[in-house]
């Protein structure tokens, strides 16, 4: 029956989301670590969605979050002499978030979250009442 | 006498079949919102269900005929190769709800129809 498979489909859509926004609040948390584990600044981090397409080949597909890439770009420098981790320059090398990109991605995560509750509970609906089918 | 019964129900059986199967694709459309690449698909639910409706001379059954899916054209482009227009599908699904209600309640009359046929 198809409509059971809108609760996978819409299932895999909120895991995914829930990832984005997981990942959304590691990069707002740590807009501002100059240094990580390895004495690095943190960099960003994104999600890579992709369509999972049926066995079958063509069809209704779910979502599946395919991998953490982190954000080759180069890290924010700042002038500040003062700071312990300067460097000889007087240059504080901070993490390359941009804290309003996340905050973008934050609500479009939670919307489309929003969006896959509203079908699971249509599909929920739609399955109660042809439970009633006859009666 | 069965045979009868099921050909007064096949009609709008098959209509909710491929109604859930509708439903079906485009939960698949807004769950892939998101995903780059991806390209939103639908099918002519029309011309699938008068295929399903229209009797078969060979021995396909009726429930396993697949409808053709179609890829949605976007009325606007997106940067990451992304067609789904996330206003374009939910009213599609609510309205494909609805149509999925209504032909549930055409079922309900006709089977309450037979009932009171056969009970007097």
């Amino acid at each position: 029956m198809s409509l059971f498979n809108v609760f996978d489909i819409a299932g895999s859509a909120m895991t995914a989301q829930s990832e984005r926004l997981n990942v959304t609040a590691s990069n707002i948390a740590n807009a501002d670590s100059v240094a990580g584990p390895d004495g690095k600044p943190y960099r960003a981090r994104q999600v890579v969605f992709q369509a999972m397409a049926p066995a079958s080949g063509q069809g209704p597909a779910k979502v599946g979050v395919v991998g953490v890439v982190e954000d080759p770009s180069a890290p924010r420098q700042v002038y500040d002499p003062k700071h312990p981790l300067a460097d000889a320059q007087g240059y504080v090398r901070l993490p390359n978030v941009s804290v309003v990109d996340e905050m973008v991605n934050m609500l479009s995560a939670s919307r489309s979250y929003q969006s896959s509750v509203e079908v699971m509970n249509t599909a929920k609906n739609l399955l109660l009442k042809t439970l009633t089918l006859g009666q | 006498m069965v045979d009868r019964l099921d050909e007064m129900l096949g009609f709008q059986t098959q209509a909710l079949r491929l109604r859930s199967q509708r439903q079906e694709l485009l939960a698949a459309n807004i769950a892939n919102a998101d995903t780059p690449n991806y390209k939103a698909v639908d099918f002519d639910f029309a011309r699938a269900l008068q295929e399903a409706a229209a009797p078969k001379s060979n021995s396909a059954s009726a429930a396993d005929t697949k409808p053709t899916l179609l890829y949605r054209q976007p009325g606007q482009a997106s940067l990451d190769g992304n067609s789904v227009e996330m206003d374009a599908e939910r009213a599609q699904f609510a309205d494909n709800t609805v149509r999925y209600e209504a032909t549930l309640r055409f079922l309900n009359a006709q089977l309450k129809m037979m009932l009171t046929a056969i009970q007097g």
